[in-house]
């Protein structure tokens, strides 16, 4: 089994860790949903560096995408809980 | 010109050597893909601030959604994702079950643009429409350019089929394979948010 068959698995797995936290569990709304979405920018990250080959495009390329994912989920998080 | 299709990868990998990086596709791709990826950042912001201003609204709206079709889709295009990883291997070895790859990942393009017309019909028989309050409007909008952007990753998937099918693979098809593949992925990566803002943060 490669390391892409691996990553597969992990992401269908953070799915189904989407679906338990956000609809199934008894979390508050405010726990799961930047639980939720912690997930979804991770997932987000993977793809980007493992499936897109950005862990091996150069370093400025790579640096934007994940000042992109990071900025981005931090900006969300912060509107969300209202801080 | 025939392309040194592992070339990349052994240099990458190549022990003791400095490692060679890659740039998969174009740049004037990536000046497309990062301005989407911030344009569906501002859409995300928009969705959550919106929320914020009326939460009654947007948690009876979101109510209405089949979240087990959102789960099917966001399974269907990590699925798609993932053969067009090995796709994109099996093409730099040049394995003779590279194309059907490229097919399996078309057939998963198919399979989300029908969940989808499923879900748009199904909410639209039961009453629900853009114009009925702001939520259902971004989510017909959002979901509908989505949809628009995997339309354009599933003919970048039929290049795909179509240069796997080729006997010889030049510098310029791999190039193209590698963009189409990178598109492919982008059209997953913007789901892997979109799909949790709207159907199941609360």
């Amino acid at each position: 089994m490669s390391r892409i068959d691996l990553l597969f698995g992990a992401l269908v797995g953070a799915t189904v860790l989407t679906w338990l936290v956000g609809v199934e569990s008894s979390a508050s709304h405010t726990v799961a949903g930047v639980a939720v979405l912690a997930i979804g920018f991770i997932k987000l990250r993977l793809v980007g560096i493992h499936f897109m080959e950005l862990g091996n495009a150069p370093v400025v390329l790579r640096s934007i995408f994940e000042a992109y994912a990071a900025v981005a989920f931090l900006v969300l998080t912060i509107l969300y809980i209202g801080v | 010109m025939t392309v040194q299709l592992d070339a990349p990868a052994e240099r990458a990998s190549s022990p003791g050597g400095p490692r060679q990086r890659h740039l998969p596709g174009e740049e004037g791709l990536w000046v497309f893909i990062m301005g989407d990826l911030l344009m569906f950042g501002v859409f995300f912001g928009v969705l959550v601030v919106s929320r914020a201003k009326d939460v009654a609204v947007f948690a009876e709206a979101q109510a209405h959604l089949h979240v087990e079709l959102g789960l099917l889709n966001t399974v269907l295009l990590l699925t798609g994702s993932w053969f067009v990883a090995r796709g994109m291997q099996a093409l730099k070895a040049r394995s003779p079950r590279r194309t059907r790859w490229f097919v399996a990942a078309l057939a998963t393009a198919v399979a989300f643009a029908s969940v989808k017309v499923l879900e748009y019909s199904l909410l639209i028989s039961d009453g629900q429409t853009p114009a009925d309050n702001d939520f259902f409007m971004y989510y017909f909008v959002f979901t509908g350019i989505h949809l628009a952007h995997l339309v354009i990753g599933a003919v970048f998937l039929t290049v795909l089929v179509t240069i796997a099918r080729r006997p010889q693979l030049t510098v310029g098809r791999f190039r193209l394979a590698e963009c189409g593949a990178v598109y492919w992925h982008m059209v997953d990566m913007l789901w892997l948010v979109l799909f949790p803002l709207l159907y199941v943060v609360r």
